[in-house]
């Protein structure tokens, strides 16, 4: 692949609160074949704005902190590839949510959508029971076998746990709560009161994992009349979701579950 | 040089101020779904479900409209049935049949996916839909244009 650098010329969102109007400010930029949006907004910022304000930490799609609208499709920008795009790119806000300034929305409306029995810590491994205490016993047994080691005899077995088959659990630990979602959701224009794709995915989380929430609870928060049902199934936040999180799919699930009592892991499948 | 009446740093104020929320759209929040730009099958089938229900509740009024012009007389319905009866008018009537079509074809698997039932089909039964609305309006273009 080739090193060269070219210029890409960036239309760029500015909003400044007391600044009045808002605006596009346009930058070129020197681009290099790997280079990703979050790259360019940078550069723009160290070498030709300053007061350019944007979101971001880990660099690797992880934190979800850098969501924003690149020529109308939501991307996480570290991970938006400048070669993918044309020779103008335009860099707006997500929509559907405030905006503090330039790039950066306010996200405590996107997050007070959320059940409040929403567990804040979350588990990334099953509840445990007699049943995984044995599973996990004939997996230390397998281990010790396959590397001649005798993991029963370890003083620290018992804080090993065998890791479920992966089928059987579809984590909305893959949500990192971007907001993509629900900038992209074309009911969330329309109606501030629809709680969103991500709220509604977290909702039919805690049914896998109630925690001692009850699951009628669950229910009852998620049929509101700005719940499940002002979902229209125009399946845009599973599309833009960088996570693979399905959050479309989720709803349609928490939707069975309403209409027919079922919990049918198998339709999220996709 | 007085002292400041409160402890705030200039423009504290401001930020509680609301900022401007963007949408998609061409105009007001409310036309988002419009908006077919960037937008994958499901959001486009959004759009076109709606647009064709909003043509045949257009049609439905315009029909009645067109009725109601037997009470002015025999001489005002065989002048408007001339019209009417015209190629290019007979083919938009096929555009009516595709949107018929669609919407209720799309409808079906609407009520399918919105249920819980059949998710993971759900792309593949929105081109179906489309496909076979598109069979169906070219059915009837060439039936009302008489070919067939």
């Amino acid at each position: 692949m080739s090193d060269r650098t070219d210029n890409r010329r960036f239309r760029v969102y500015r909003y400044k609160r007391g600044d009045g109007a808002e605006r596009f400010d346009e930058f070129d930029v020197p681009v290099g074949p790997h280079s990703s949006v979050l790259d360019a907004l940078r550069w723009i910022q160290l070498h030709l704005d300053p007061s350019l304000a944007m979101r971001h930490s880990c660099l690797h799609a992880s934190c979800g902190t850098c969501g924003m609208q690149v020529d109308g499709r939501e991307e996480l920008a570290c991970v938006c590839w400048v070669q993918d795009q044309g020779t103008q790119i335009t860099v707006e806000p997500l929509a559907n949510l405030p905006i503090l300034t330039d790039l950066v929305v306010e996200m405590t409306g996107f997050f007070e959508r959320f059940p409040h029995a929403h567990p804040i810590i979350r588990s990334s491994e099953p509840p445990v029971s007699e049943d995984s205490d044995a599973e996990a016993t004939a997996h230390h047994a397998e281990v010790a076998l396959q590397t001649d080691l005798t993991l029963h005899h370890h003083p620290l077995h018992h804080l090993h746990r065998a890791a479920p088959p992966a089928v059987d659990f579809v984590r909305l630990e893959d949500c990192i709560e971007c907001g993509l979602c629900l900038s992209a959701c074309p009911v969330a224009s329309t109606s501030h009161e629809y709680v969103g794709p991500a709220a509604l995915a977290a909702a039919e989380r805690l049914l896998e994992e109630p925690r001692g929430v009850k699951r009628e609870d669950v229910l009852a928060w998620a049929s509101r009349p700005e719940g499940v049902w002002r979902c229209h199934v125009s399946f845009e936040c599973t599309q833009a979701c960088p996570a693979d999180a399905i959050p479309a799919e989720r709803i349609m699930a928490l939707r069975r579950q309403l209409m027919f009592g079922e919990n049918d892991d198998k339709e999220k499948e996709r | 040089m007085s002292a400041p009446a409160t402890n705030e740093l200039p423009g504290t104020a401001e930020r509680d101020l609301p900022g401007p929320i963007h949408h998609k759209g061409p105009g007001p929040a409310e036309s988002g779904w419009f908006d077919p730009r960037h937008r994958g099958h499901g959001g486009r089938g959004l759009a076109l479900h709606r647009i064709t229900g909003l043509v045949i509740v257009l049609y439905l009024y315009l029909h009645l409209g067109v009725l109601s012009m037997l009470l002015i007389g025999r001489s005002s319905w065989s002048s408007f049935l001339s019209l009417v009866t015209a190629k290019s008018f007979l083919a938009l009537e096929a555009v009516l049949i595709a949107a018929v079509a669609f919407h209720g074809l799309n409808g079906i698997r609407v009520a399918l996916v919105g249920s819980g039932i059949a998710v993971p089909r759900e792309q593949g039964m929105f081109w179906i839909a489309t496909a076979l609305a598109i069979a169906v309006g070219i059915f009837a273009a060439l039936h009302v244009l008489g070919v067939l």
